[in-house]
């Protein structure tokens, strides 16, 4: 869903632009805490994981595709955080070098790719987790449920933009029809990919899986008190 | 910490394969924003951007003749420049965060919300 240039006029540009700085100061904030030796070392890789796996666009019925977004994804793996901080960095080197979403449009998809899937997904997340049995299968179905429905999320928030400012008139009916449609089908894929990778990694390093911490006794047990960031 | 390392390892040898390889194989459909733009009519709005030039534009390595080769190498490298940038920048989140605790290491009440 990389906004190119001129979708949005230059006010809501500026706006989501000082949106993007004001959430990515917030995550780096929140990501010093995050940081540990679990999740420092894995950051990295998250971040260029991500940015491979956008690279494959998958077919989503006739004549569009999608690709993952990976703020879900980034959120269970590192935190929300830090995780919000990896999906931005491939933001920013897919903007400048890649010429993938606009310079201008370089705030717009932050919001949307960054902030909205990862905060937005982490907070569904969070609801599904304590719902669900505290093993796997109710930490891939929240984890799943939540990528999934990132998506559609991210979609209506640019709806909301292009209410706000966008570049030509439309039919706002058909905008949200079609967008929310075909975004409810890539959320689909976003859930696939994202269930299929936290499972890898929880088999094989349920350690090193920040949003699994629940499921891991030893280190619930450092601080004592597991309920009280909520 | 070896296994740490072996574990990075096999993740980073996954994204560089599917950046790498199996990228080319990528659907060049319009993406789902592209598709709503064109159905409803906003599609012509869209401008270049501004880096458009750049030699990495588009994933592609210009210059680069043969098309899986070029499109293979840019992911390769865009894996490797993101790989380095989020490392970097966590690396100093983190050190930044251990250096502050230390510092406030008298005043234990701060830490009390980091759960």
């Amino acid at each position: 869903m990389h906004v190119p240039d001129g979708f949005l006029t230059a006010p809501v540009s500026v706006a989501t632009g000082a949106v993007a700085a004001g959430g990515v100061a917030l995550a780096i904030r929140g990501a010093r805490k995050e940081l540990d030796e679990k999740t420092a070392p894995m950051a990295g890789l998250v971040a260029a994981f991500i940015f491979a796996v956008q690279m494959m666009n998958f077919p989503v019925g006739a004549g569009t595709s999608g690709h993952l977004m990976g703020g879900v994804l980034a959120a269970i793996l590192v935190g929300p955080y830090t995780g919000a901080l990896c999906v931005t960095v491939v933001l920013i080197v897919q903007g400048l070098l890649f010429a993938d979403g606009g310079l201008t449009a370089l705030g717009t998809n932050i919001v949307l790719i960054s902030l909205v899937t990862t905060f937005g997904g982490w907070a569904i997340f969070r609801v599904l987790i304590r719902a669900l049995p505290k093993s796997r299968v109710g930490l891939l179905t929240s984890g799943g449920i939540a990528a999934f429905l990132s998506v559609p999320l991210a979609a209506l928030v640019f709806v909301l933009l292009y209410l706000l400012g966008g570049a030509v008139d439309i039919d706002v009916g058909a905008l949200t029809a079609t967008m929310l449609g075909v975004h409810v089908l890539v959320g689909i894929g976003e859930a696939l990919i994202t269930v299929a990778v936290v499972g890898a990694v929880v088999s094989a390093r349920p350690d090193l899986v920040y949003g699994a911490r629940h499921l891991t006794p030893e280190l619930t047990l450092r601080t004592g008190q597991k309920e009280s960031a909520s | 910490m070896s296994r740490n390392r072996t574990f990075l390892a096999i993740g980073l040898a996954v994204a560089l394969v599917i950046a790498g390889i199996f990228s080319y194989f990528a659907s060049s459909s319009p993406d789902g924003l592209e598709y709503t733009a064109e159905d409803t009519g906003f599609l012509d709005s869209a401008r270049n951007s501004a880096t458009a030039g750049s030699p990495l534009a588009d994933y592609g390595v210009s210059g680069v003749g043969n098309e899986w080769l070029s499109v293979g190498l840019s992911g390769i490298i865009g894996v490797l420049i993101v790989l380095l940038i989020a490392t970097l920048l966590t690396g100093l989140l983190k050190r930044g965060r251990t250096s502050e605790s230390a510092d406030h290491s008298t005043s234990s009440a701060d830490s009390s919300s980091s759960a």
